[in-house]
Parts: structure tokens; sequence; C-alpha cells
């Protein structure tokens, strides 16, 4: 292409349109990659949910059988943790560091491509166990050991056949790719900054991605050496989880908390980004407290390395255990009310602009709120020994991917949508979308709590009638329909504004960060003069030479 | 924070952001420094706690040659580089030969560790609990020195054929970085299977 004199003119035929996606180091195409990939997967774990909560909408249900019901909330979490949420926002960074810190690529473009293929080796090995998992005993063809697949469930004594297998190559694989694309986010956003774009005038996204890169590094570590050691005992007969040789079943779970918890935050830091760029735009502030908001990020990366066994209350530690966990469980409050209320007053007094991505954000606000206040509520030892691996877990955590991260994760498709197709996402739908899928998550989840309370466990496959069960799961049921047709609003929003929505110019919204400075969507190079900045918010600079930002930072 | 214009140029022509070879390079061992953590962690935990023979002291010898053979790669890769900065290719390459060979003999010696275990002593992963940590955290050590070895084999080839300059000096540094890397990783392992296991 390069000895082409004007290559933009040239048509290609569709083999080499697939062959130059297959063949790109280019992060925005890597960026969109991993986002097509993230919403296919994200449709498939949402049927996996349906399917669930028809299941479960009534006592006595015998739509699925308990075979099947364990598959499905297995691959429902492994999918939506490894394959939807992780992906997503690995492509919105690898999308948006580069053209936020006025870089022309990441640090490492093969390492992206190689990250982003591992990650999608990753999701096809896992649902390749469809079609390959029962093996010769025809032994259950997907993996059904929870998405936290204690020991010893996943012995090859409980777990014959290949579906854990799968399972846990798929996410050795998938790990692999997390750790190079979290590396890459470090070099970049530590080596690849433009003149001027010292760590203090970083977009808080990219100081965000930093941490969460930080994070990848220690927590999905200790995830890959866990799923070693399992590969180990499933095919060389090691014995680390194997009670009958003396090994030890608790330590599956310190191994895999230690990265489970840091995970969360993995997943709940970006989204911490997409408010944190959205919030000032639609409210026309600068950020509220941007300092403050950098430490709290990396004092919440550090806190939460030291939380993990939380999740193991119900196991049984000693009283210095159980207090250690809670209190440090307890601290990941502060900084995280120090971001609620930084937010809080970036919109204070600013002249607010509801449109849709401003919507999410304060649904983002409202839900990640609550969702973590029952985090505090399961923080206490003792509440937790009551209501541990019972629905109101299952509707405390659900709060926060869906009622935080997701709801983060749309308010950054309307925001950036624009600026990666060079159209709107039409706002009617939009607004359609938030409503519809605002009441369809209220009404699930909201309702979850309750049964869970009442004392019904996580992972039945059903339920006796006359517990007073009944109404709370079919009202959660109800929600997951107006849930599927606001997503399916959401898809057709994106596949039609596509070819029709309102063509847009460098900056529909007004923003203030590099971006923007840009065309939509951006050439190849990003930038056709590497841009120098002065201040935080570079466009406002340029648009108020008057009244530039650099003069009171 | 409120710069002018004239020493915002000033900012501009000292703009020096770090290597991201180098960053990269950290990140990577900060990554594999996480595994072993947990692997080393296992290792002290199920100290003590197979629940049928060998014991470690019945079996393991110390391997000390093989030990100060590694560690002392590291200087060598050390001098290796010290001389590529300064455009003297031939030591380079007579460091970095050494630093290759060194690399082998302790690879060597674990492998002759590993099959009198195997052959003489009948002791393999599926033993007990001490065979399953020990062969995965001396095992994984090992995949990284052999890593390590096809990355020094190959920048010895390229030396060889004289494609090896003083320009390459930052790059043949980052990979020095790993390899000091695996170095310090078998202290560790070292410490906790030899010594504090033992």
């Amino acid at each position: 292409m390069a000895s082409e004199a004007i290559p933009l003119t040239i048509r290609k035929g569709p083999l080499a349109v697939v062959y130059e996606w297959l063949a790109t180091a280019d992060h925005k195409k890597i960026g969109l990659m991993y986002i097509v990939y993230a919403l296919l997967f994200l449709v498939i774990m949402g049927i996996e949910a349906i399917l669930m909560r028809i299941q479960l909408a009534h006592a006595n249900s015998t739509f699925l059988s308990p075979q099947v019901f364990n598959r499905l909330f297995t691959m429902h979490g492994t999918t939506g943790v490894f394959f939807v949420a992780m992906p997503i926002l690995f492509g919105f960074g690898n999308y948006l560091v580069p053209l936020m810190i006025g870089a022309r690529d990441m640090a490492f473009p093969r390492l992206n491509a190689f990250a982003f293929w591992m990650t999608a080796l990753g999701g096809l090995l896992l649902y390749g166990s469809f079609f390959a998992g029962a093996g010769v005993s025809q032994a259950g063809i997907a993996p059904d050991v929870g998405w936290f697949a204690y020991a010893p469930l996943t012995a090859t004594a409980f777990s014959p056949g290949h579906s854990t297998d799968y399972w846990t190559l798929s996410l050795l694989v998938a790990g692999v790719g997390s750790i190079a694309g979290g590396v890459n986010f470090i070099a970049t956003i530590l080596c690849m900054r433009c003149p001027g774009m010292t760590l203090s005038r970083m977009p808080l996204l990219a100081w965000m991605n930093l941490v969460m890169g930080g994070l990848v590094l220690v927590t999905i570590s200790p995830l890959t050496a866990a799923q070693l050691m399992l590969m180990a005992d499933r095919y060389l007969g090691a014995h680390f989880f194997d009670t009958v040789a003396g090994g030890s079943v608790v330590m599956w779970m310190h191994f895999f908390w230690i990265f489970g918890h840091p995970e969360v935050y993995v997943l709940i830091i970006p989204c911490f980004a997409f408010i944190s760029e959205v919030i000032p735009v639609f409210s026309r502030k600068a950020m509220f407290g941007y300092p403050a908001m950098v430490a709290a990020t990396v004092s919440i990366g550090f806190v939460s390395l030291g939380v993990w066994a939380h999740h193991m209350f119900t196991v049984g530690m000693p009283s210095y255990g159980n207090a250690f966990f809670v209190l440090t469980t307890m601290v990941v409050a502060v900084p995280t009310g120090i971001k609620i209320f930084n937010w809080l007053a970036t919109m204070w007094g600013g002249k607010i602009r509801f449109a849709t991505p401003m919507l999410f954000a304060v649904g983002f606000l409202f839900q990640f709120l609550i969702g973590g206040l029952t985090g505090m509520m399961l923080a206490t030892a003792p509440f937790d020994w009551q209501l541990g691996n019972s629905y109101f877990v299952v509707a405390h955590f659900h709060y926060i991917i869906v009622g935080g991260i997701m709801f983060a994760i749309f308010a950054a498709f309307y925001y950036w949508y624009p600026k990666m197709t060079g159209r709107m996402l039409s706002e009617t739908l939009g607004k359609w979308h938030f409503w519809l899928f605002l009441i369809g998550f209220h009404l699930t989840f909201d309702f979850m709590h309750i049964p869970g309370i009442l004392g019904m466990p996580r992972r039945v496959y059903t339920y006796e009638a006359g517990r007073g069960w009944e109404t709370w799961n079919m009202i959660s049921s109800i929600g997951t329909v107006f849930q599927a047709v606001a997503i399916l609003i959401f898809v057709y929003n994106m596949v039609s504004s596509y070819f029709v929505g309102a063509v847009v110019g460098n900056d529909p919204w007004d923003a203030w960060t590099l971006e923007w400075a840009t065309s939509s969507p951006p050439p190849e190079y990003n930038f056709a003069v590497v841009p120098s900045v002065r201040s935080r918010r570079p466009l406002w600079d340029l648009k108020h030479p008057d009244d530039p930002d650099w003069k009171y930072e | 924070m409120s710069a002018t214009g004239a020493s915002m140029a000033a900012n501009d022509a000292a703009w020096d952001l770090p290597s991201r070879g180098r960053v990269g390079m950290y990140c990577l061992i900060v990554a594999e420094s996480a595994i072993f953590t947990i692997f080393v962690v296992a290792y002290v935990f199920y100290i003590g706690k197979s629940l049928s023979g060998p014991a470690p002291r019945e079996i393991l010898h110390v391997p000390i040659f093989s030990t100060i053979c590694l560690l002392s790669s590291s200087l060598t890769i050390h001098w290796a580089i010290a001389a590529l900065r300064k455009g003297k290719t031939a030591v380079f390459g007579v460091f970095w030969f050494i630093t290759l060979a060194l690399g082998t003999i302790f690879i060597a010696a674990t492998a002759r560790e590993w099959r009198h275990l195997i052959y003489q002593e009948d002791f393999t992963i599926q033993t007990n609990l001490f065979g399953t940590t020990y062969y995965s955290l001396v095992g994984l050590h090992a995949s990284h020195v052999i890593v390590g070895l096809i990355g020094l084999a190959i920048v010895m080839i390229l030396a060889l054929l004289g494609k090896v300059k003083r320009e390459q000096s930052e790059r043949c540094e980052v990979f020095s970085l790993y390899w000091h890397f695996v170095d310090a990783v078998w202290v560790i392992v070292f410490t906790t299977v030899y010594i504090v296991g033992r």
C-alpha cells in the first residue's frame, strides 16, 4: 500500500480487507476487533442468562436439566468476565489511550496484535468445548464447575471428559494475552506521551488504564500460575489440589481469589476512566479534584490486592484473618467514596447536558454506589456467614458488573462511537435503550436481593414452591425481557447509525482531550503533526487562546 | 505549573521519556515474579505435608557447582554489554559465549539431576506433594532458563554474523534484564528448595 500514490482512493477487494484486519498492528483496528469480539460474546452470555432466568421464573421448573443449568452459569460467568468485560475494556483502552496521549500507536504494536489474538483464541477454546468437550468418555460437553472452579470439582475424578481442560486452557491462553496487553498499556502510557504531556497533565483515562495495566500484571499472573497447577494435576498426575495425597483445596480458593478480587478492579477502573471523561464534558466543567482522583485510583489498586479472602469468610478462617479482611475490604470504600464525591462535585453547578452518554454515567453513579454499599454489607464477616453464596451475593455483584461496569461501557459507546465511525448514534434510540435497560436492570437485580435474604442459595437449578421466592424470581425474570429489548435496540442503533447516522466533524461533543483533535475516524497515523500540550485540557486551550487552562494549573 | 512560552520551549527540548523496551521488560518481570511467587508459596505451604516418602533430605543434593555457574553468568553478560557499549564487539562475543556456556552447564546439571531422580530414585511429579511442588517450581525456573538460552543463542548467531554492533547495546541490555531476573529467581528457588525445604 505504501508504494501507491493515493492509497485511499483504491478500492480493495473483500479478501484484501479481511487480510488487512487479520494482519493489522494498528491500535485502532485492534481496539475495534476487541470490541466487536466482546459484543458477540455479550450476546451469547445474554442468551445464557435469559435461559437461566426462564428456568428460575417459577418453582419446580423443568425447562432446563440440572446439568445444562450448571453449564450455563459456568459459561455465563466465565464468558462475562474474560471474554466480554476484559476485551471490551482492553478494546476501548487500545483505541483511546494512544489518541489521548498524542501518540501514533501503542508502544509494541505487534505485541498488541498478539494480545488480541490470544484473547480471541481463549474465547474460541472455551466455546470449542461445546464441540469437543465430551471426549471419548462422553462426560459432558461444556465446563460445569462454576466460574471459580473450586477444587476438587475440577479433579479428573469429578470432571471426567475434556470440558474442564477446555476451561483451564482457555483462561491460561486468554491470561497470557491479558498480561501482554497490560505490559503494552504501561509501556505506552509511560513512554509514548506527546511533548508536554507530563504525568500530571495526562487525561484521567490514561492514568486509570496505567493502574489497570499494573493490576493486570500482578493479578492475572497468579491465575495463570494456578491454571498451570491445575493442568499439572489433570494432565501429569500432580497433587496440588488433591486431598487424597495431602493437597489442599483451600489453596485453590486463595490462588483464585488473589486473582479474582483484584480482577474486579481491573474491570471497574477503566469504567471509572470512562465516567471521568464523560461527566466533565457533559457538565461543562473541568474535572473536580484531579490529583485526588489519581491518588484514589492508585490506592484502590493497592488496597485491592489485600482483600481477596473476603470471598472465603464462609470457608472458615481464624478470627484475626476475618478481622484483617473485613478491615481491608472496608478501607476500599474510602478512595471509592472520594471518587464518587469528585464526580458529584464536577456535576455540581455545571451546565449539565443529559445526552445519552451522560444518562448512562449518572445511572452508573447511582448504581455503583448501591452496589458498593451492599459490598460493604457483605464485607462484614457475620453478615456474610448469613448471606454468603445466596442470591444476595449474586444481586450484589451484578449490581457492580451490570449496573456499574455495563452502564459505564454504554456511556463510552455513545460518547466515542462518533470518533470511531464518524457518525453519531441515534439519540432517540439511545434514550429508549437507556430507559428500557434501566427499568430492566432494576426489575431484575433490585428484586434479586430479596430471595437471597430469604435464603435462596445461588446456583440451584430450581426451587420448591411455597418458600416465598416465586414472586421475586418472576419479577427478576420479567426484567430480563426489558434488558433484552434494550440490547436489541442498542445493536440496531450501532448497525443502522453506521450507515445513516448524522455525519460529525472532529469534535461533536465540544470536548477537551486530544482524541477529538483529529478527524473522525482518525487516520492510521492518528496525528499529522504530533501535538504538544500545556494543560490537562489541550483542546480548551486551542479553542480559548485568550483564557487557556495552563494559566491556572 | 504555570509555564510561560519560553519555559515551555525549554521543556520541549528536554522532553525525555523512559525507553519502552526497558519498561516493557520490567513489566514482564513483575508479571513473572507474581507467577513465581504463587509457586513458591505452594512449595513452602506443602513442605513436610507429603503423606508418603521420599523426603527432600533423602534424595536432594545441593547443586552448588551449577548454581555458581548460573550466578556468575550474570556477571559475564554484564561485562559483555559493557564491552558492546564501548563498541568492542569481539570482547562482547567472548563474554556472551561464556554466558551461553554457563547457562547451558546449569541446564545440563538440572537435566542430570532430574534423570537421577526419575531413574535411580523413582521419584516423579506423581510421587507425593514434594514431587509435585519440586518438579513444578524447579521446572518453571528451568523453562525460563531455556527461553533465556534460546535468546542468548540467537544473539550469539547474530554476533557471529557480525550483525551485533554498538547500536544494538540497548536491545541486548533489555534482554540481559531478563537473564538477571532468571538468575535472581534461582536464588529464591535455591533457598526455598535446597535450604529451607531440605
